[in-house]
């Protein structure tokens, strides 16, 4: 099911500004990956450019190869919305659709991929609603408004609507940053657990949250701001966290940057 | 407000010894004074007028629209110095025009609120966008002399209710535009992302989140458009010459409306003829506020839960 990523000499455009630059590394399926680094570094920007969401913003541009499993999602002839089927994205703030039920929030990828059948629809959100450790705390009540569930429920429920269209990858943009701790701990407990079944990327702020739950990590920084940020290095986690070939990584674990 | 100022210069309280936050200054009291005096006085300026114009149509229009012929009945066969008749003619007519109005505007606008919103990029989306701030300016009289240049001048035709429409059409454009430009803005881009991130085209994230998320406010836009469009005057006096008669074909002979019942019966200053003024006058207001609650009663049905 998962998938590796294969990025080659990627740099990315707001217009005629260039947000980061000359990127390459290498995703391995089945794991996670954690992306961290100073505020304005690029990180958010580059895993936007992996579903191919950052061309959704006015001016928005990508250079170099991002191979999914050999094949090249900025290759002329790919469609960016089947990209965007098999690369799912979680984003900072929980955005359930506020005119749907939890139900419906859930169905929505399938439902508006032209999905009909009721007994498959049905199949898909309770299994995703398990996946995403919020079954039983909705089951109840999936016809009520997905608004109206806590913050951490309404992350878990974006979680489940995003693994309902069962993506290859998963990415997550800060997906913590707007949770409490123990709903912060809900996430990551969950991110452990699917990670058998997906490539799982993820942007954080939080080191702790780094060291905790990715395999790899890598680190992006900018030398100055109005500048284009870099990959300075990537590592497995522990190497990263423990001793970091790099003194910029070093400096910023250690909280010594600017 | 320069004299609460100098009064206050000199008598600045000071703090009691002790205490580290400073007592509230006499000046900031006397503005708050004031500011509330204000906006209370600007309130009842506003509301006065208001609560005037229902009393003055209500007392005066209430006894005619409680009487059941008045919903059933046209005012053929009778002499305008007579009481008696109804304005069943007048109501069909405005009611005829508006929805044939609405069917036309409505896509129109709310198509051109989605180019502006959505796509709109450049200089295509500035013409547009400017085109529309023009129509908005456009004065009614002015709209239907040009439908009147167009459909009795160019294409020969007679003056009919759907020349009255086509008129109403360019008022209701710019204003149904405008309020769903509004309300499309206001749904959160995160929304739209969350949405592509689940693989959704464009089209299907506009017509599937989008729209229905901005539903409540675009309808009760509609229904404003609606409202200002049925009290239009102007093009009913150009386009569609009052009739006392029933008339249903909107491509064939007078047509009434509830404006022109009115302008119709205003002027002689007869009891009957006011009393019909003033009852289609309130029977207007009526129908403005049927819509109203029709329109939000489908909002609610689609509105976004919480």
């Amino acid at each position: 099911m998962a998938q590796r990523i294969d990025v080659k000499d990627v740099s990315i455009y707001y217009g005629s500004f260039k947000a980061v630059e000359d990127v390459s590394m290498t995703i391995e399926a089945r794991s996670v990956t954690a992306f961290i680094g100073p505020s304005g570094c690029g990180k958010s920007t580059f895993l936007r450019t992996l579903n191919r969401m950052h061309e959704v913003v006015p001016g928005g541009r990508v250079d170099g190869t991002i191979e999914l499993n050999g094949q090249n999602l900025y290759a002329a002839g790919t469609d960016p919305v089947a990209v965007r089927r098999t690369v799912g994205m979680v984003f900072q703030r929980p955005n359930p659709f506020p005119t749907m039920s939890i139900f419906d929030n859930v169905a929505a990828g399938l439902r508006l991929n032209g999905e009909r059948n009721k007994k498959r629809l049905t199949e898909v959100v309770e299994k995703s609603l398990r996946g995403a450790n919020l079954w039983d705390e909705v089951k109840d009540r999936l016809a009520k408004p997905g608004a109206g569930l806590s913050g951490g429920q309404q992350q878990r429920l974006c979680i489940a609507r995003a693994i309902a269209v069962e993506p290859q990858v998963l990415l997550m943009d800060e997906p913590c940053s707007a949770l409490d701790p123990i709903s912060t701990l809900a996430i990551e407990d969950l991110i452990s657990e699917i990670k058998q079944n997906y490539t799982i990327v993820i942007v954080t702020h939080n080191m702790q949250q780094a060291a905790r739950v990715s395999d790899r990590t890598a680190f992006f920084n900018l030398q100055a701001t109005g500048r284009p940020g870099h990959l300075i290095e990537m590592d497995d986690t522990t190497k990263i966290f423990s001793n970091p070939t790099e003194k910029a990584t070093e400096d910023y674990i250690s909280g010594r940057f600017g | 407000m320069s004299t609460v100022a100098s009064t206050d210069r000199g008598t600045r309280p000071t703090p009691p010894s002790g205490s580290l936050v400073p007592q509230i200054s006499r000046r900031r009291v006397a503005v708050d004074r004031i500011v509330t005096i204000l906006v209370w006085v600007a309130f009842f300026l506003a509301v006065v007028p208001l609560a005037w114009i229902l009393w003055t149509v209500l007392s005066k229009g209430f006894s005619l629209v409680l009487d059941s012929h008045w919903w059933t009945n046209s005012q053929a066969g009778i002499s305008p110095r007579r009481e008696g008749g109804g304005a069943y003619h007048a109501i069909v007519g405005t009611i005829l025009m508006a929805v044939v109005t609405a069917v036309i505007a409505v896509p129109l606008a709310v198509f051109t609120a989605i180019y502006l919103v959505e796509y709109g990029r450049g200089r295509l989306a500035r013409v547009v966008s400017f085109m529309v701030d023009i129509l908005t300016g456009i004065p009614s009289i002015v709209a239907a002399l040009f439908i009147y240049a167009v459909w009795v001048g160019v294409f020969r035709q007679q003056r009919v209710g759907f020349a009255v429409s086509l008129a109403l059409v360019l008022l209701m454009i710019p204003v149904v535009t405008r309020s769903t430009e509004e309300m499309l803005k206001l749904v959160p881009n995160e929304l739209r992302e969350a949405s592509y991130a689940l693989g959704v085209p464009k089209w299907k994230t506009i017509s599937r989140i989008v729209l229905p998320t901005a539903l409540s406010g675009i309808i009760t836009g509609i229904l404003l458009g609606l409202a200002r469009v049925m009290g239009e005057t102007a093009p009913l006096i150009i386009l569609a010459p009052y009739t006392a008669f029933i008339n249903v074909d909107l491509f064939g002979g007078n047509m009434a409306a509830l404006p022109t019942l009115i302008y119709t019966n205003f002027g002689n200053n007869i009891q009957p003829q006011l009393d019909r003024m003033w009852a289609a006058a309130l029977t207007l207001i009526l129908l403005v506020l049927v819509l109203n609650i029709a329109g939000r009663f489908v909002a609610r049905f689609s509105a976004v839960r919480r």
